[in-house]
């Protein structure tokens, strides 16, 4: 008994540091790392590569696997937050339209 | 940070410039956070344990994906490889961030990083693509990262309050989705970009099977030989136009 409230307490406290080492890593050392060139141009796609893995998934799979139909609340939805986007440039609208059509077709059609 | 210096932050114009800049996607953080909350105690964990890591992990990606393996008493060394996986991607933000804020002591930077969520650095990179220092920074990031901050975390504990009261097959989590698809689609700015963008989604997509979230890594590795091979590629291009252009002269 008494390990078992205790090991998701230490599991906790070690995702804290992992959380502050991985956000911190290159600011830790007080010297610069060296970096070749072509990684620092190449870093550029980076973040917007590691936005579109997190996102892509949740767009197309369900249950791990490719998505085998079109009557999903999704697609409709991020094809209207992304003509919004273009159109307007704002992401709260962006964010309001994608729901305005993903929550009637999910909640009221299933889909 | 000591009293007056935060005092100094709040009423600094860049403060608020970068509280104002993280509103629009504090909607979608805030319906993130309402249904991680949500998804911890339903998961399993108890009301105080969720709320203890809510408020100290900060992390709602790395949070989602261990959750079940807590859950199901994973080895706490396959809890830990897991969220490190998810979180590398700010191991590669931070080589950003350091070119702003290398000049800072230690501790601060310290604090700055723990406070660096996706949102921010994007917000971030867009008010400052000069990677060089400018006093504008410091209150920008925390007006940026207090707003953040209290988007994410006080739908999180919301959530975790009123589990029972929040059905997930709602799907507001999507909402979450829909914030990180504006900010993608803000950082498409060249050919180069968009080609790398299409290659993470293939690359994730196609790699989903991997354990520990390793197809994100795939999927950035991919992105940035996608973007390297592009940008040389066109620059070959101009130099055979300009070429041409000087033959025909």
């Amino acid at each position: 008994m008494n390990g078992a409230w205790l090991e998701p307490i230490v599991a906790i406290l070690g995702l804290v540091a992992i959380t502050l080492v991985t956000r911190a890593f290159f600011m830790i050392p007080e010297r610069d790392l060296p970096m070749p060139d072509w990684l620092r141009r190449g870093l550029k796609y980076a973040p917007l590569a590691a936005l579109a893995a997190v996102i892509a998934p949740e767009l197309v799979m369900a249950q791990g696997a490719l998505i085998q139909t079109l009557a999903d609340a999704r697609l409709p939805a991020v094809a209207a937050a992304a003509v919004y986007y273009f159109w307007r440039r704002g992401i709260l609208g962006t964010i309001v339209v994608g729901m305005a059509v993903y929550l009637p077709l999910h909640i009221g059609l299933g889909w | 940070m000591s009293l007056p210096a935060w005092r100094a932050h709040l009423r600094d114009p860049s403060f608020r410039q970068g509280a104002r800049d993280m509103l629009g996607t504090g909607l979608g953080i805030g319906a993130w956070g309402l249904v991680t909350g949500v998804a911890m105690v339903k998961g399993g964990l108890s009301t105080p344990l969720a709320l203890f890591m809510s408020l100290t992990v900060y992390a709602g990606s790395a949070q989602l994906a261990v959750l079940p393996l807590m859950v199901a008493g994973a080895p706490l060394w396959v809890v830990w490889l897991t969220a490190t996986c998810v979180n590398l991607r700010f191991v590669i933000f931070s080589s950003m961030w350091r070119s702003y804020f290398a000049h800072l002591p230690r501790r601060q930077r310290m604090a700055l990083g723990y406070f660096s969520g996706d949102v921010i650095f994007v917000g971030f990179m867009q008010r400052f693509p000069k990677p060089q220092p400018d006093p504008a920074q410091l209150p920008y990031f925390w007006g940026a990262a207090t707003t953040n901050w209290l988007a994410w975390q006080v739908p999180s504990v919301t959530g975790i309050v009123l589990s029972n009261a929040i059905p997930l097959s709602w799907g507001l989590g999507f909402a979450g989705v829909l914030a990180l698809l504006g900010i993608l689609l803000s950082m498409l700015a060249d050919r180069a970009s968009w080609l790398a963008t299409a290659v993470a989604c293939t690359a994730a997509v196609a790699t989903f099977a991997l354990p520990l979230k390793l197809n994100i890594l795939v999927a950035i590795a991919a992105a940035v030989t996608a973007g390297l091979v592009t940008e040389a590629g066109e620059r070959a291009l101009r130099r055979a136009r300009a070429r041409g252009a000087g033959g025909d002269a």
